[in-house]
């Protein structure tokens, strides 16, 4: 890695005075198992690294009305918390299937969320990719399988986060701190489509940082579940996952949230297949109806079909998995 | 002839006991070559082409060469200044530090005159492919076919036929340590700690390429983090840190970096295999033939060994190596074997599929090994063979299950291996020996041998090995190790016990043929009523040591090996994800020297088989030619989670000897996961490796209308 300027601030204040708004000028260290690796790999070459870890207040869960959850708080603490588990299922379980033991134990929250992609061609140091400020992306012509069947152009990567997923389909929201000060934003709108955004995948701007995320307090009946598919499960990237909230009323579904990950270069709330089981009772046909729905969407690359068919059969999955638990 | 005591008079061989050197592993006290750092020490590092094909026009190293703290840059790494390979060495660099060292490497400003690629198989088989050398074409001439019989009557007279092609990936060693040196000249003699499964090998690779003798280098492998195969000749990377060294007049570390690793230090070539087998009613086969490619990058050597292990009258086999930019293959577990078993065994299954019979039926129908005969009834009780899918695809319910086999085959023996012993007057004894342990456990089988003949306790045995200054042994390669070492360790062993024993009867008044070593004891004779502590006789050597010499012999080793593994697969048909539940791997082993190390080599080839039949695969990027999952992320291994309930039997079969077990226990192990995966989903997977993208687009490929939820 290139050499850089390293802070350590101890209070929020200080952080305008050292982000700049220039993107990867700067860059905030938390669990740093990303940004180490980008280091390392000289993807990033930036002139100051903030430590965020001495700055009190950004880290833990704290159950009220709803939950919060600190921004440092570690992927192994979210999965561990029982509350989380009863009450944030989806996120529980998403949290456990990130990474391994030591990466979960480094990793935080606002780091996940805030991950850049894994396609080899942006990690490879000698491909300038679009998202680099290269003028293509490779994918469409190159080896493809694990990129985006939805959403993708001009760029295919896939968001990698699992916690994000999740996160929306609880209804979450990203609380952020910047120069203007304290800032809410709803996962619904934090992510951004490369068509909107190449440089990020995320409105966050340089400058800013996620402090904390918020999730509100379930409505009664409501079930939730995360299941994530991964050529190993050692160690491996989501190449489909389907995060799925359902608020029960009998045996009727009041409303719903699908969240699909590993698929879009977002995390791809799937409102076509909410739109096949909303007040409707769950069967095998509706969700038949709503598995398909979901992948109505999909446009594959020349090696990628077969997460079509894979994410069809993952999302009747996760209702099979829920509507079992009535 | 030299023959081994019964198993009943052994009190440590063929017994189970830990490796000497596991304790030294596991709290960091081993130490590897990147571990040896003298003082004064420079970090190496080598720039590599990015391009797979490229003429080298200038290398301007001037800013290299201002940056603080290099000491030496060499830019004349490539001959003829061609690059056929991504990843080849163009320039190397000394600095004083290793992020020194790879900012210089970064700085360093190479123009390359890029040329057309063609950087895997089936570009370079293409009809006006990019030549990959201009004096050559890709595709080489098949090399003397494999012919018996007459094949054409053979089909002729076949009841069923069947053709059909398969295909295998490019697997990398991936060993744990990278490859790597660390190099140190003293005066006119040069010290190489190196990562090597042959340090004589290196010794004599090295001097000829620095134009040295033989006599002035010493290679040094104390403990080594994995070989597979890679590691048997001297390392362009060792000579390369040799001129370094030689011209900082300072040591030098070089290790390849991971993605370097990747790249550059060798692989299993693939293959593209057409396939054709018949067979009579009954079972017989009667007629093969075959067509196999393969590619070992810029090198040769993809052979893929076909009918397998198969006794057929009539067989036609021809191969062709296929050039690609891409680095050169090195032997590999088994060369030649892994896809020879996986497109062999299947094509078997098909054939029985078609003859409507039992896939064990018809190998032992046609089975000509008394051993593997055994083995094969061993393995179908242990994993339950008659619970396979009479037909194939018939579970209810997305996840489907299914049983396969595979058998095993393997040549070399043993030989040629020195040794010295030393007993020293206080008891101690030291062994000598020019041979390495790359993690098989040689250290550990050269100490129990000796105390075993000695009749002493292990502790009393210092094993010296992996120094090219000790008596001579071969490389660590084709599961020679042990039948060569073990040997030339028993004689050694006897020679020092002759010579103990002449004092002994001195001493008793006795015949020294009578006198017998056991339980730390030396007695006079087998009425046991005199003897003396096994100190005790060392100390009438008083001052000085008894050294001995002694050499590989006859009768206490032999070649070939018979195996055989069944697995039991679960696949998810909604996700394409294959889980290999169990195998039961019965591995023909001889004489077992030690039932530990013996059965972690076989756990550890199932392992290897595993992950080649289900995730590993060398994918070279079509754009840049060159590999793009060159890190543990993408080029995907199995892990702890992936590894399925391993059943060792160790078929042993102590009359013949020693013999090697390192190789074949991964030759059947992809061959008998797919055929279970086809038992399992009745949908057959012709390549490797059986990703869950190839199962469900297998699946969807299917004519039958499956089922939804």
């Amino acid at each position: 890695m290139e050499n850089f300027e390293y802070f350590a601030p101890d209070s929020l204040d200080a952080l305008p005075g050292l982000l700049s708004r220039k993107r990867e000028r700067t860059m905030v260290l938390a669990g740093g198992t990303d940004l180490l690796d980008m280091l390392k790999e000289r993807i990033v070459k930036p002139e100051k690294v903030i430590n965020l870890k001495g700055i009190a207040g950004l880290k833990g869960i704290q159950h009220g009305e709803g939950v919060r959850i600190g921004a440092l708080t570690t992927i192994a603490e979210i999965a561990a918390d029982a509350g989380l588990k009863r009450e944030y299922t989806v996120l529980a379980q998403a949290a456990r299937s990130i990474a391994t033991p030591q990466l979960r134990n480094m990793g935080t929250l606002g780091g996940n969320l805030c991950q850049r992609p894994r396609c080899w061609y942006f990690r490879g140091r000698e491909y300038v990719c679009l998202k680099k400020g290269g003028s293509k992306c490779f994918a469409p012509e190159g080896l493809n399988k694990y990129n985006a069947i939805i959403g993708g152009g001009p760029s295919f990567i896939v968001h990698p986060s699992d916690s994000a997923p999740a996160l929306q389909a609880l209804q979450a929201t990203v609380h952020t701190f910047g120069p203007q000060g304290e800032d809410s934003i709803p996962m619904d709108e934090f992510f951004e489509l490369p068509i909107d955004n190449l440089r990020a995948e995320n409105v966050l701007e340089p400058n800013e940082i996620i402090t904390a995320v918020s999730i509100p307090k379930p409505a009664p009946g409501t079930r939730s579940a995360y299941i994530k598919f991964r050529e190993k499960q050692s160690l491996d990237f989501a190449i489909s996952s389907v995060a799925a909230v359902l608020e029960m009323e009998g045996s009727r579904v009041r409303d719903l949230r699908i969240v699909l990950g590993g698929v879009a270069p977002i995390p791809w709330r799937s409102q076509v297949a909410e739109d096949e089981l909303r007040g409707k009772k769950l069967s095998d046909e509706t969700i038949r109806r709503a598995a398909e729905a979901a992948v109505s969407e999909a446009q594959p690359l020349s090696q990628n079909r077969y997460k079509i068919t894979l994410t069809r059969n993952l999302v009747a999955r996760t209702l099979r998995q829920l509507a079992a638990q009535g | 002839m030299a023959k081994w005591k019964s198993l009943k008079d052994m009190s440590i061989l063929s017994t189970a006991y830990p490796r000497l050197d596991g304790m030294d592993k596991v709290t960091g006290r081993a130490r590897y070559s990147s571990d040896v750092r003298p003082a004064g020490m420079l970090y190496g590092r080598l720039l590599t082409s990015p391009y797979p094909a490229a003429k080298v026009v200038d290398i301007d190293v001037s800013r290299a060469a201002k940056l603080a703290g290099v000491h030496v840059i060499l830019t004349n790494l490539l001959e003829g200044k061609a690059v056929r390979y991504a990843g080849q060495p163009v320039a190397a660099v000394a600095a004083d530090t290793p992020e020194i060292a790879a900012d210089a490497v970064d700085l360093i400003r190479v123009k390359y005159e890029k040329l057309p690629f063609a950087a895997d198989l089936d570009s370079a088989m293409q009809e006006g492919a990019p030549r990959v050398f201009s004096d050559r074409e890709n595709i080489v001439a098949a090399r003397r076919p494999t012919q018996k019989g007459d094949v054409d009557a053979g089909f002729a007279a076949a009841d069923v036929v069947v053709e059909a092609t398969y295909r295998t990936q490019v697997q990398t060693h991936s060993c744990l340590e990278t490859h790597g040196s660390m190099v140190e000249w003293k005066g006119e003699d040069l010290y190489v700690y190196d990562s090597t499964q042959g340090v004589h090998s290196v010794r004599e690779g090295l001097a000829k390429n620095l134009g040295i003798s033989p006599t002035q280098v010493h290679v040094i492998c104390e403990h080594m983090g994995g070989g597979f195969g890679s590691k048997l000749q001297p390392g362009f990377y060792t000579a390369h840190a040799a001129r370094l060294a030689k011209k900082a007049g300072r040591p030098v570390q070089l290790m390849l970096t991971r993605k370097q690793d990747f790249l550059s230090a060798g692989n299993r070539p693939d293959s593209l295999q057409k396939l054709k087998l018949g067979a009579k009613k009954d079972g017989s086969l009667v007629a093969f033939s075959g067509t196999t490619w393969g590619t070992a990058g810029i090198g040769r050597g993809a052979r893929v060994r076909q009918p397998f292990i198969y006794e057929i009258p009539n067989v036609y086999a021809e191969h062709h190596d296929v050039y690609t930019n891409a680095g050169a293959a090195r032997a590999f577990r088994a060369p030649g074997c892994p896809q020879a078993s996986f497109a062999m065994e299947q094509l078997l299954d098909e054939v029985a599929e078609k003859l409507n019979m039992d896939p064990l039926d018809l190998r032992l129908k046609n089975e000509t090994n008394a051993t593997r005969r055994k083995e094969w009834k061993i393995g179908a009780e242990k994993i339950g063979w008659q619970r396979r899918r009479k037909t194939p695809g018939s579970d209810s319910g997305p996840v489907k299950r299914g049983l396969g086999l595979g058998a095993s085959i393997w040549w070399p023996g043993g030989r040629g291996t020195r040794a010295t012993m030393t007993v020293f007057p206080d008891g101690k004894v030291e062994i000598r020996c020019g041979t390495q342990d790359i993690g098989t456990g040689t250290r550990t089988i050269v100490a129990a041998i000796a105390a075993e003949e000695l009749g002493i306790g292990l502790e009393m045995i210092r094993p010296l090995i992996g120094q090219s200054d000790f008596p001579y042994s071969g490389g660590s390669g084709g599961s020679t190790t042990a039948p060569s070492v073990a040997p030339a360790i028993k004689n050694t062993s006897e020679k020092a016990k002759a010579k103990l024993a002449e004092i002994a009867s001195g001493f008793f008044g006795a015949s020294a043929e009578d006198i017998i070593f056991e339980n730390g004891r030396v007695y006079m004779d087998k009425s046991r009523k005199k003897s003396m502590s096994w100190q005790e006789i060392c100390q009438l050597l008083e001052t000085q040591p008894l050294t001995v010499h002694g050499e590989w012999v006859e009768g206490l080793s032999s070649a070939g090996v018979a195996g055989c593994q069944f697995a039991e697969v679960a696949v998810d048909t909604e996700t394409g994800a294959i889980r290999v539940e169990k195998v039961v791997a019965v591995a023909d082993c001889g004489l077992v020297l030690d039932r530990l190390t013996t059965e972690s080599q076989v756990n550890g080839a199932v392992i290897q088989g595993v992950s080649y039949a289900l995730y590993e695969n060398r994918l070279m990027d079509p754009i840049t030619g060159t590999m793009i999952n060159a890190d543990f992320e993408n080029y995907k291994i199995a892990g702890a989670l992936e590894v399925p309930e391993i059943e060792v039997v160790l078929f042993d079969e102590p009359e013949r000897g020693v013999i090697g077990i390192g190789e074949p226990p991964t030759i059947p192990t992809s061959a008998a996961i797919a055929n279970a995966v086809y038992n399992a989903i009745g949908v057959r997977l012709r390549s490797l490796p059986m990703t869950p993208d190839r199962v469900l687009d297998a699946l969807d490929a299917q004519p039958v209308t499956r089922k939804e939820d």
